[in-house]
């Protein structure tokens, strides 16, 4: 069975290579910088499971100092100008969608095809991380695709791997962060202290006001969080489960997936949800780091009243 | 009470645009020792936390290819094919992707589009290319709104797309929760339920699409 950790020792080989190459990059005036952030994402991923629990607390430790004592830079490898990529554009034509569109074929192949397979009795994939396995699978193919039908040089999907990624930056290894202050959050009780102090202080003896604090908690609660998941729980077992289903009789799969929803327009206001909202705006590299989540609260806002009203009608 | 000390400390933290990344470290220190762990318990526990989701990192695997073929001028390719097909304005256009990503989603395909792989490579240049080939070059302001429209349009698609699909994530965790609370609910039910959002946002997101284009185009002048 092919498992998770085959996917970690190649992203370990990976940031391995952009830390050298960050290294050995004369442009960036911050290069040791650089270099040392990437070592030290490349260590978590070949030997994570073998620093013991406070050895990796000091590997984010060193993360965070990096990152926040402005010890980053960007890198400038050596890339083609935006002439010669009109240039090459005009030649390739169609076929420069050939890479870029093999990713997602081959993930739907892994997910549908591989990942069903069983090789005496044991599946291929482990099926819990079939999805990321395809995709790293994916991208080993896009990367052979890309550089035999767009004949480009061999160092290139790591010199350019590295562009993007310096791109991204600090960024890149939020999302990994948030996830961890969240597993402190639950350790600390912090999401049933909150989940009390709104079942508390708010009456909820009419049913819409019952239904509001329940899809506005779950948005609220979300966005103070960073993730639905977190918010589901707390917020359920406070509101929708005693009060919601108990009380008014609601039906509970009505409750649970529009509740859950409510928390999803949460999630697109949040800027702790940063794999969502943060890394695309540095990916786009857009100036103003909150400019994706801009875009995106006129549509959460309704969609949170719809979602409301859609309870109300439906559960009862 | 005092654990919510490190909600707040996230909350300003952001607000005043320190860096994340010491937001959140400066953050898990307030919470655990609030809740009365010493440092290197709550280092232990970061750590550890971070550790086992590491997952999460292991998705930037794409950025190689991405990077070669932008390297070879796809993004300029998406932007000259857009505007080869004069009737497409962005507005259909990103509706036409949110169509797309809220299906596939709902097959359970989420990883077959996403912020590095679709929208940086060809979905924001074919967006821009679709508004310059109606209205002429685009200014920053512009240029940014619409790279930011094509990000949100592709989580809204996503988020109100996945949970129709009954194997995701939090509808396994929907059913988890409810059986420990002696209830038993049928995933499809939950999966079913999330149809009416699905429709209810993509009629909103839509709208705000096609007000998007108009505005665009207003802005450009007659």
């Amino acid at each position: 069975m092919i498992k998770l950790g085959a996917v970690y020792v190649l992203a370990g080989l990976v940031f391995a290579a952009f830390a050298v190459l960050s290294a050995l990059d004369r442009n960036n005036g911050k290069r040791f910088g650089n270099a040392l952030f990437w070592a030290l994402v490349s260590l978590s991923f070949l030997a994570g499971d073998h620093l013991g629990d406070l050895g990796n607390g000091v590997l984010v430790l060193g993360l965070a100092a990096i990152a926040g004592f402005g010890m980053l830079g960007r890198g400038q490898p050596a890339t083609t100008s935006p002439e010669e990529r009109r240039a090459l554009a005009e030649r390739f034509g169609e076929k420069l969608f050939v890479p870029a569109l093999t990713l997602p074929v081959v993930v739907a192949f892994g997910v549908l095809v591989l990942k069903p397979i069983e090789l005496g009795g044991q599946p291929l994939l482990d099926p819990k991380q079939a999805t990321l396995l395809s995709l790293a699978l994916a991208a080993i193919v896009a990367v052979a695709v890309a550089l035999i039908l767009l004949r480009q040089p061999p160092m290139s999907p790591l010199q350019e791997g590295r562009r993007l990624m310096d791109t991204v930056g600090w960024a890149a290894l939020l999302p990994q962060m948030l996830a961890a202050l969240g597993a402190v959050f639950a350790l600390a009780g912090v999401g049933e202290l909150i989940g009390q102090l709104v079942t508390d202080w708010i009456p909820m003896d009419a049913r819409l006001t019952a239904v509001a604090v329940y899809c506005l908690g779950m948005a609220g609660f979300t966005i103070i969080m960073g993730n639905a998941f977190a918010a589901f729980p707390v917020m359920t077992a406070g509101i929708g489960l005693p009060i919601l289903i108990g009380q008014f009789g609601g039906d509970p799969a009505v409750v649970c997936s529009i509740g859950m929803l409510s928390g999803f327009c949460g999630t697109l206001m949040t800027p702790l949800a940063a794999n969502f909202n943060l890394v695309p705006a540095a990916l786009l590299e857009l100036p103003d780091r909150y400019a994706v989540i801009k875009a995106q609260i006129p549509t959460a806002l309704p969609l949170l009243v719809g979602n409301l009203v859609l309870m109300y009608v439906l559960a009862f | 009470m005092l654990t919510l000390l490190g909600v707040a400390a996230v909350v300003v933290g952001f607000a005043v645009r320190l860096n994340p990344l010491l937001v959140v470290v400066i953050a898990a220190f307030v919470t655990g020792l609030a809740a009365g762990l010493s440092p290197v318990e709550v280092l232990e526990a970061f750590g550890r936390a971070f550790n086992e989701n590491r997952f999460v990192s292991a998705a930037y695997l794409v950025l190689p290819v991405i990077g070669v073929v932008e390297r070879a001028g796809l993004q300029e390719r998406a932007r000259t094919l857009i505007a080869r097909f004069r009737g497409v304005s962005v507005g259909p256009f990103l509706i036409g992707y949110l169509a797309f990503r809220q299906i596939t989603s709902a097959l359970g395909l989420t990883s077959i589009a996403g912020h590095a792989q679709s929208i940086r490579p060809m979905v924001a240049p074919m967006a821009e290319g679709a508004v310059e080939a109606r209205t002429g070059p685009l200014d920053d302001d512009a240029r940014q709104q619409t790279r930011a429209m094509a990000s949100a349009t592709d989580n809204i698609g996503l988020f109100f797309g996945e949970d129709i699909f009954i194997a995701i994530g939090s509808i396994l965790l929907m059913v988890g929760f409810l059986a420990t609370s002696g209830i038993t609910v049928d995933p499809i039910h939950l999966s079913v339920w999330a149809i009416p959002t699905a429709i209810v946002a993509f009629v909103i997101h839509a709208a705000r699409l096609i007000l998007f284009d108009r505005r665009l185009r207003r802005r450009a002048g007659p």
